[in-house]
Formats: structure tokens, sequence, C-alpha cells
């Protein structure tokens, strides 16, 4: 007796379908790709950099094509190796950012009116090397964190080790009226506030994974919104003070934004209740009204923000004002590679400022197309928090992203005088050695997720058909 | 260099530029996943009539209550107390129900039966109820090992089903209901 019974009439099943899960491809060599596209623009506005300023193909040209499609490589094959199914745009589009700030830092190195002033180091060297510490840290990052999962068990280390980076440089003297910098004498200076954003979101993840039912669940309704319990308003509370404790000892309301800023998102996330972003706007809001009456930093910056153009008449600092006018001088399509005046911004202009040397030259399709690529960063990060499986590997997606997008928001608004501008610095362009290192980071953790997200479920169990029938035996 | 050269060169950046957008948007748009809905084409000939199409589009293993349908009563029309509803009675699958609408219900292991039995007595593709032309539902062994049975009689040939009849298939148990 057959134990798979014959069907003699089975109903003919037309027009049927089938739901099954694709197996998602490896789509490495897309990357690769993509990668040859990011790293050939860069060198195509680094030759056009020199053809405009000195009218022949720049010496540079050569060492550093094959620097960045060195790093590039090195990157790709070890995601090839170690996250083969990893999302295959956040590396393409880091380098080409990446890149593009190299030649923006490189292009305004040659302006002789930087040059001319007191400071002046050329810093696309340094750039490139720390963009090869980076890829490095990001190499390191993809072998030894064979799971990020395991990133979970150091949910409390995570904080503690977020709270001494944050409050580290309290105790270093204070650069540009903001203290965001350890010193180190002869080694130079980092900037703890971009490893923290990394560690706090795990620390983030770990916790809201645990603790997301009670604050969703414990609640009240009250005028359409539901409110939370009293003791777990607890850690929003505590993530708020530390933050305004932030903006009042180290005047740094970028970070105090950025980090308060990404634990609201998460917040929400974790818990799907519209009344935590409501809190944390006007509490965000109230703080920094009310640091702001107070501190004296905060309040210039907010008094330059209003006033961008009395500059010229009370002779402070006029970097907003110029800022500015190099958007506005860029107009639609930019001045052309090596053709603006954003050099006129002076200090900073290829660190806080470096958005506008692209609104001046490349003009407002560039700056938009610039944006666009942040955005898809963002997006490819939100993606993978969506396909992910794990709660903590969604949460910590979320975060990432969501603390890129609120980096490129406060510093992009800061620039163009949407928002008081902030001591931060744009992702991967400006120049800056933590900040890239850090992003590089943030770059391979986010791969690492999705690497883990989009992999294929290994197959199911084997069918129940193919299984023996018993035999009932009389 | 000229004018003109830096011109084109200018608009040329802008262009790669956007290009590079596109494309990385594009790679997205390749990259959707996630399931696939496949369109199956007819698998087999057989002797089904058009009704049972239905059958299948509803999900294979409905383990929830179904309340029958007042749609569903095509079949049952002219007849008073025709069952509306087959309800497992014993076995691992003890209450479900599935709303009779007229469509063949195929029921054995096999994941795409109508109702799928975890049950190892069962074969692949054990049996099936359908209404014949009248309205009236038969049940019909697919040629099982354990055989089905009706009340206490194994079945040889399709055999229309009384009201409340048990129905045997392994370890399960179904009858039909009003």
């Amino acid at each position: 007796m057959s134990a798979i019974s014959p069907m003699p009439n089975m109903p003919n099943t037309t027009n049927t379908t089938t739901i099954s899960t694709e197996g998602p491809p490896s789509r490495r060599n897309t990357e690769l790709a993509l990668l040859a596209f990011a790293v050939l623009i860069p060198c195509f506005a680094y030759a056009n950099v020199g053809l405009a300023m000195d009218g022949e193909m720049p010496s540079g040209l050569l060492g550093y094509g094959l620097g960045l499609g060195l790093m590039a490589g090195v990157g790709h094959l070890v995601v090839r190796k170690f996250a083969r199914y990893a999302d295959p745009l956040l590396l393409p589009l880091a380098t080409f950012l990446n890149g593009i700030g190299l030649v923006i830092i490189w292009r305004l190195d040659q302006s002789p009116r930087l040059q001319a002033r007191k400071f002046f180091t050329a810093s696309a060297t340094n750039q490139l090397m720390f963009s090869a510490l980076g890829i490095a840290l990001f190499v390191a990052v993809l072998i030894l964190l064979k799971d990020h999962r395991i990133l979970q068990r150091y949910t409390y280390i995570s904080m503690v080790a977020a709270l001494i980076l944050l409050v580290a440089p309290m105790f270093f003297p204070a650069k540009f009226g903001a203290r965001i910098w350890i010193t180190i004498p002869g080694l130079g200076s980092i900037q703890p506030g971009e490893f923290a954003k990394i560690v706090l979101a795990i620390f983030f993840a770990g916790y809201l994974m645990v603790k997301r039912d009670a604050l969703a669940l414990a609640s009240r309704r009250f005028m359409g919104l539901y409110l939370p319990r009293g003791r777990d308003l607890g850690p929003i509370l505590a993530v708020w003070a530390f933050s305004i404790l932030i903006l009042v000892f180290e005047t740094d309301l970028g970070t105090s934004l950025l980090f308060f800023g990404m634990f609201v998102v998460m917040l929400y996330v974790a818990t799907e209740r519209t009344s935590w972003i409501v809190f944390g706007l006007l509490m965000s809001a109230v703080g920094a009204v009310a640091v702001s009456t107070f501190e004296h930093h905060v309040q210039e910056r907010v008094t330059a923000w209003l006033h961008p153009f009395d500059a010229f008449k009370d002779g402070s600092s006029d970097q907003i004002a110029q800022a500015l006018m190099a958007f506005g001088s860029g107009g639609v399509f930019g001045t052309g590679w090596g053709q603006g005046h954003s050099d006129l911004i002076g200090f900073a202009a290829n660190s806080d400022f470096i958005l506008a040397t692209v609104g001046e030259e490349l003009g407002l399709a560039g700056v938009m197309a610039i944006l666009l690529v942040y955005g898809l960063i963002v997006e490819r990060g939100v993606r993978t928090a969506l396909a992910a499986r794990d709660p903590f590997g969604k949460l910590l997606a979320t975060g990432l992203s969501g603390a890129f997008a609120i980096q490129v928001f406060v510093v992009a608004g800061g620039v163009m005088g949407l928002i008081p501008l902030t001591g931060m610095t744009m992702p991967f362009m400006a120049q800056g050695g933590s900040s890239v290192i850090a992003n590089w980071a943030l770059i391979a953790v986010l791969i690492k997720i999705s690497d883990t997200a989009r992999r294929p479920a290994p197959a199911p169990a084997p069918s129940p058909d193919a299984e023996m029938t018993q035999v009932v035996r009389p | 260099m000229s004018e003109l050269t830096l011109t084109v060169m200018r608009l040329g950046f802008l262009a790669v530029l956007w290009l590079f957008v596109i494309v990385a948007v594009q790679v997205i748009r390749s990259d959707l996943f996630g399931t696939r809905v496949t369109q199956r084409g007819s698998r087999r000939g057989g002797a089904g009539d058009g009704r049972a199409q239905r059958a299948q589009a509803a999900p294979p293993q409905q383990r929830q209550q179904q309340p029958p349908q007042a749609g569903g009563r095509r079949a049952d029309r002219g007849r008073r107390g025709a069952p509306t509803k087959l309800v497992v009675s014993e076995g691992t699958l003890t209450g479900t129900t599935v709303a009779l609408q007229g469509q063949t219900i195929s029921l054995g292991r096999a994941h795409d039966s109508t109702i799928v039995l975890d049950d190892d007595y069962a074969s692949s593709r054990h049996a099936r109820i359908y209404p014949d032309r009248d309205g009236q539902w038969i049940v019909e062994d697919l040629g099982s090992t354990n055989g089905t049975y009706l009340d206490r009689t194994r079945l040889t040939t399709p055999t229309p089903i009384p009201l409340g009849a048990p129905i045997r298939i392994g370890k399960t148990v179904i009858e039909l209901r009003k």
C-alpha cells in the first residue's frame, strides 16, 4: 500500500495564488558596481577642481583616486566575506559622501584666502588618513562583531561608557566655545560625543526592548493622548535632564539635541505612542528656551541665528551670513567646482560649514542630491530596522539611523539658517577625525544588522507530506 | 580653461551626481523583498466543477472559527435543513469549523488541503467532501491508507452524508451541522 494515496480526480485548481517568502539575493555585485561609481564621481570632482583653479589636471589625482578606491575595495571585500547579505547601498553611499567631503576639504585647502589665515593647516591628507582609520574600524566591527545581538548583553555597560564619554570633555578646556573635545597633549583631540552616539543607541535599544511593554501599556487616556504613569516617565526625564546638563556644562546644543531626539525616536518606535513625541517636543522646547535665557554661549548662537547680518555691523563672527550668501550665490546650478567664494566663511569652512561650499559650487541641484544621498542612507537604515527579525536589532537600527538623520538635520538646518547653529559635523563630509571614524563604525553596525535581517531564513522543517502514513493494525 | 569647458564640466558633474542618486534609487526598487505572490496556472485537469475554484482560495489552514456566511447558501437553495458548516469534533483540530459554501473540502496531511490534518493515521490526500448537483454533500475516500469511515462503515464509493453523522479519518472525526 502506498503511503501517499493517489488522487484520481482532484479538483483542478485554476487561478490560485501561492504566498511564499522570497530569499533575497546577496546583491554584492550591485554593491561593487555602485561602489565603482561612488569612487569615480569624487575623482571627477577632484579633476574638475584642479582644472578650474589651476587650469591643469591636479597632480594628486592618481594618489587620491587610488586611496579612495583602495579603501572602498577593502570595505567591499570584507563585506563580501563577513556580511554577505548586507544591504547593497550603505557602503557605496557612505564612500561617496566621504569622497565628496575629501574633495571639498582639498578644494578649500587650495584657497589662498584660507591659506592666509593664521591657523591654517592643510587638512585633506589628514582627512584621508582619518577616512582610512574609519574604514579600518568599519572592517574591525564587521569582523569582530559576529552578531549584533551580542551587543544586547552590554546594555548597562554601554550606559556607563556613554556617560563617561559624555562627561569626560567637561574636564578639558573649552575649544571654540564648546567643551566637546578630549585633548590629549601631543596626540590631538577627539570628540567623544560622536562615539557616544553609537554606544548610547545600544543602551537605549537594550533598555527599551525590556521596558517597552510597561511604557506602552500602563497608561491612562487623557484628551486623546496616552499619558504614561509617573514612574514610567522616569527614564525620559533622566535622559532629558542629562541632555540639559550637557547643554549647560558643555554648552553644546547639538549633542544634547541629538541624544534627546534619538531617545524620543526610539521611545516612539518601541511603544507606538504618539504622546511620547508630544512630550519630547515640549520638553526639548522648554529645555532649550530655559537654557538659552541664562547660558551666554547658547544665547549668542540664537542671536546669530535670528540676526545673521548684524555681524557686519557689530563685528562679531560673520560665518552664518557668509554661509547664507554662499548658498545664495550658488543659485540652482552653482558656480562650478573651485569657482565659488565659500572660503569667505573662514574658520570651520571645511567642517561645520562644509555644506555651504556644496551650496555655492554645486547649487541647489547639488545640495539636493547630497541631501538625498543622506536620506537614502537613513532610508536603508530604517528598511533594515523593518526587515530585522529581533526587537533589539530593530530598535538599534532605528536609533542609529534616527541619530544620523537628526545630525544631518541639525547641521544642515544650522548652516542654512533654519535653526540656531550648533557645533556638529556633517557625517562623512566634514573635516574631523572623530566624526568620520565614528560614522564608519555606525555604518558597519547597520550593515551587520542588515546582513542578519536579509539572510535567507533556514530551510523549513521537512513537510509532513513526506512522512509515512502509519497503518492501523487491528 | 575656457569658460565653455568649465560650464560643460559643471553641468556634467551635476548630471553624473543625479545619475548616481537615480541608480541608487533603482537599486532600492529592485531590492524590495519579502513575500512574493505568484499566480499558479491550471495545474491539473480534472472532473471538478467551477465552484471548486473557491475551495483553494480559502487559506489552507483554517483554524479559526468561521461563521457561516449568508452569501454561501447558493448550494442549498431550495433544500431546507441542508448543512451549513463542517465541524471537527474529535482529534487535534477539535473545534475547527469550516463554512460550507458549495466548495470542495479536501482533507489530509498535505499542506494544501482545505483542512490540514496533523494526524499520523491520515494520508496526505485522504478524503474530500463536495456537493453534488442537487446540493447534497458527498464524502469520497481518495484511496487512503487507513480508510474513511462514515458512522461505522468503511467507504468504498462516494456516499451522501446525513446531517450530524460522524466521519472518521484516522483519529479525527468531523460532522456536518446546520
